[in-house]
């Protein structure tokens, strides 16, 4: 049943796969901020707030 | 009253009204219109009056036209692209972020922009043949947001974020869980067929996993380890060093003769649990700076003046004794010189925390440190920077050492016990068995250093600290690091620091001393001090009762000396002592302001420190279980008001220079003191750095405090003793944890010296024992914190 030394390596690849891309990640500097992120992710986007978002969120803020 | 539209303060009666909106002055209405016609006025709707007034800048950049220092400050540059990392303190919300991210809208030379909140930076790129750095400078301080330009950036150049224990956390994670998957089914199928056929390729691969993790991820364990024995220490690193060791070589063993799956799992999970203690301990501060000294202050440049009419700008660091330097509004005298024009206002709030600016005239001698306030001033220089009586005290020797080399942490302290008590354990388990069955010696004894693996112990510091100090950093106490909470819990003398420490920066109190005033010459007197803009004037003016607004006959200022008005044939002069004609000297100077009505002296209006709220009931809060003292800077004058403010004697000790007040705290240590320093300026810099814990008291957390060990808000002062009894009680959850964690010991030493120790007894009892510590402390901690104002 040589299948374990197939179901093996492809475990550990998938393994090794997340794991580069974990390094990766650290070392493009995604963790050196984690804050400002997740402030950015809700900004209005240009486009809608150019048309019909506008108004409205004028008036609240007034 | 209404509210600025750009920066929430109160509009006074001379609000701007432009397209609809109040402002509170010109430069927000500025803002204002360049955020409108460039289409950023969606700043204002993620958050009303979001902004801050912009300040004058004219030439204070001018330094950036200098090539050497735009060098330093640059972080990359291919001869058209630049990218800059500017520190900007005045970000603080989600408009900042959204309008500093957009400053391409602004200048189409700036391509790029990214904010760090946390570490209140914007990393911008732009083309610098389209803007420079100065225009780019400029630009942000239009706006608002000033970037902080010091002598530090100038020194430091390009830091890396070390990011070293995130890899090791990724590596122990990683093979700890591959690890877990490949160790489980032996825990359960026993002589399964296809489990035994298998048994050691299974066994190879937790080997192979396992290497990366004793020998980078846990490297700084062993080396920590080392390190200490050498210098004969018995750290807590020492048992945990032993610990893995043996579990690795035992493993090995067992695996390369066949014998056994080894403890992999359990050695694996062990390091990754202490390295996210470790991570989770490691909360910094990063927006706030603990290593600051002069250079965070200095500027990097001034204005030098040759033949007394060319300007050049000068690096600080180039300055020479004799050179003339023209110090401009708003700007740092960086060297000790003497006073070359008539008059300066100079506030060395950053040297003394004294806020109100000292007058001096020509031929006085200026200090370094001083800000000028009021016009530009030109001095000649003494000496050079590094030879300046502030810059002096970093000559001191305090300065180079680190102090939490020197600190033996509790955790270290049971260390050594810990580890005699587990080898003595071991060997005697091991001589019993001698007797008994000599083939189970080396069994035993590895099992007893296995599981007597201090894991649980040196969780429980990590987290008790980590957790406490996030909460102190809820409550507006940042410290520099968690082992500040140790030394904390064992301060028996405190020491605070007058000036700006006890007496607030911001109000004082004002109080008459003289013949009283008429009704007639009271309402002289508001409508003169309404047109003068002098903070003095100010703090008076709204002291004073209401009058009618009158328009004054004649009004004129003297910068430096004082105002003159007169209305209805009678004059009144508000100023200085020789201004208004009086000789006589008063005892102490404290800042008055003297009047004089048709050239008779009336009286002098006494400008009192404020003290902080709660300042009587921390000294007697803290008088119950320490010494307590003072040390002031400054003159007697306000020794009457401690005396009765504070509990009776209370040491007070005035006139005492940076110098006197390092040597004082060196001497109480000298007599075995713990002694905590708390002050705020400059000057208690030195006293900061020798004493066991240095607490920096800041009105504005984000821009000036000097090098300490931790940073408290000043509108917190009140609370600073339930600060420090949470400290205490804090090592007191600690030692707790450790009487829980060596109850899990006590049962697994058990399973060890009878030579029962199989591998998943180690597998369930090390996590459960780590999981537990970690959860009391977290929910000890917050219990805690919840009582903390």
């Amino acid at each position: 049943m040589s299948v374990i030394y197939l179901l093996l390596a492809i475990s550990i690849i998938v393994a090794l796969i997340f794991f580069a891309a974990f390094i990766i990640s650290v070392r493009s500097g995604q963790y050196d901020d984690s804050y400002t992120p997740s402030v950015r992710i809700l900004f209005e986007d240009e486009v809608v707030k150019n048309t019909t978002a506008e108004p409205d969120i004028k008036n609240q803020s007034n | 009253m209404t509210k600025c539209y750009h920066c929430g303060d109160d509009c006074n009666t001379t609000a701007i009204v432009f397209d609809d909106k109040d402002f509170c002055c010109n430069g927000c209405k500025t803002v204002y219109e360049i955020f409108k016609t460039n289409d950023l006025s969606y700043y204002y709707d993620l958050q009303s009056a979001a902004g801050t007034t912009p300040l004058a800048i004219e030439g204070k950049y001018d330094f950036l036209d200098s090539d050497g220092i735009t060098q330093r400050l640059i972080e990359f540059d291919d001869g058209t692209v630049q990218i800059v990392n500017l520190f900007v303190p005045g970000i603080h919300c989600s408009s900042c972020i959204w309008v500093l991210e957009n400053l391409k809208k602004l200048h189409p030379g700036i391509t790029n922009s990214l904010v760090d909140f946390p570490k209140k930076t914007v990393r911008v790129t732009f083309n610098m043949e389209l803007v420079s750095l100065k225009e780019l400078v400029i630009l942000l301080a239009r706006i608002g947001y000033e970037p902080y330009i010091s002598l530090d950036d100038y020194d430091k150049g390009k830091n890396k974020t070390d990011r070293s224990l995130l890899y090791k956390l990724g590596v122990a994670g990683f093979a700890f869980g591959n690890i877990m998957f490949l160790s489980f089914p032996e825990y359960f199928e026993v002589g399964e067929f296809w489990l035994d056929q298998y048994k050691g390729l299974f066994r190879w691969l937790t080997f192979a996993f396992s290497l990366p993790v004793v020998f980078y991820a846990g490297s700084d364990y062993l080396i920590s380890a080392y390190k200490g024995l050498r210098s004969g220490l018995l750290n807590i690193d020492v048992p945990i060093a032993l610990g893995v060791l043996v579990l690795f070589i035992r493993s090995s063993y067992e695996i390369f003769f066949d014998l056994g799956s080894g403890f992999f799992d359990s050695l694996t999970g062990l390091i990754f649990f202490l390295l996210v203690g470790r991570f989770f301990q490691q909360k910094t501060y990063s927006f706030l700076s603990f290593e600051r000294d002069y250079k965070s202050y200095f500027p990097i440049a001034v204005t030098r003046l040759i033949d007394k009419k060319i300007e050049e700008t000068v690096q600080v660091y180039d300055i020479k004794s004799g050179d003339r330097l023209l110090i401009r509004n708003e700007e740092l005298i960086p060297v000790d010189g003497i006073l070359m024009s008539e008059r300066a206002q100079i506030d060395y709030s950053f040297v003394t925390g004294e806020s109100e600016p000292v007058q001096k005239i020509s031929g006085d001698k200026v200090f370094a440190g001083g800000r000028q306030c009021y016009g530009a001033i030109e001095i000649e220089t003494l000496n050079s920077v590094s030879q300046s009586y502030l810059t002096q005290l970093w000559s001191n020797s305090v300065f180079q050492k680190d102090k939490t080399t020197t600190f033996q942490t509790l955790t270290d302290s049971i260390g050594k016990r810990f580890t005699i008590a587990v080898l003595a354990i071991a060997f005697i388990a091991a001589s019993f068995w001698m007797y008994q069955d000599s083939s189970k010696v080396m069994n035993v004894f590895t099992a007893v250093l296995i599981i007597a693996c201090p894991c649980a112990i040196a969780l429980a510091a990590p987290f008790t600290l980590g957790n406490m100090l996030r909460i102190f950093g809820r409550k507006k106490l940042y410290l520099k690091d968690s082992s500040v909470i140790e030394q904390l819990a064992q301060i028996d003398t405190a020491i605070f620091d007058k000036t700006g420490t006890i007496t607030t920066t911001q109000s004082s109190s004002i109080s008459y001393e003289g013949m009283e005033l008429t009704f007639e010459e009271e309402s002289l007197l508001k409508n003169t001090l309404r047109a003068s803009n002098h903070p003095l004037s100010r703090s008076l003016y709204t002291l004073l009762k209401e009058h009618n607004i009158e328009t004054l006959d004649d009004y004129k200022e003297y910068t430096g000396k004082g105002v003159q008005g007169v209305k209805d044939k009678s004059d009144i002069k508000v100023g200085s002592a020789d201004f208004v004609g009086h000789q006589q000297q008063s005892d102490y100077n404290n800042t008055s302001v003297h009047i004089s009505t048709n050239d008779a002296y009336k009286g002098r209006f006494v400008f009192h420190n404020n003290y902080r709220e709660g300042v009587a009931e921390v000294f007697k809060q803290m008088g119950r279980y320490m010494d307590l003292a003072v040390l002031s800077g400054d003159n007697p004058g306000e020794k009457t008001r401690l005396e009765m403010l504070l509990p009776k004697l209370t040491p007070l000790y005035f006139n005492q220079k940076p110098t006197d007040k390092l040597e004082f705290i060196s001497e109480l240590q000298a007599n075995d003191k713990k002694v905590l320093m708390v002050g705020d300026g400059l000057n208690d810099a030195g006293a900061l750095a020798q004493s066991n814990v240095g607490i920096a008291i800041s009105e504005n957390i984000n821009v000036f405090s000097p090098a300490c060990d931790g940073i408290l808000d000043a509108t917190k002062f009140k609370y600073f003793n339930d600060y420090v009894l949470a400290s205490k009680k804090a090592i007191k959850i600690i030692k707790l944890c450790f009487v829980l964690s060596l109850m899990y010991n006590v049962i697994g030493l058990y399973f060890a010296v009878t030579g029962q120790l199989e591998p998943v007894i180690a597998a369930i009892l090390m996590p459960l024992s780590s999981i537990s510590i970690v959860a009391f402390a977290t929910l000890a901690t917050n219990v805690v914190g919840k009582k903390l104002n």
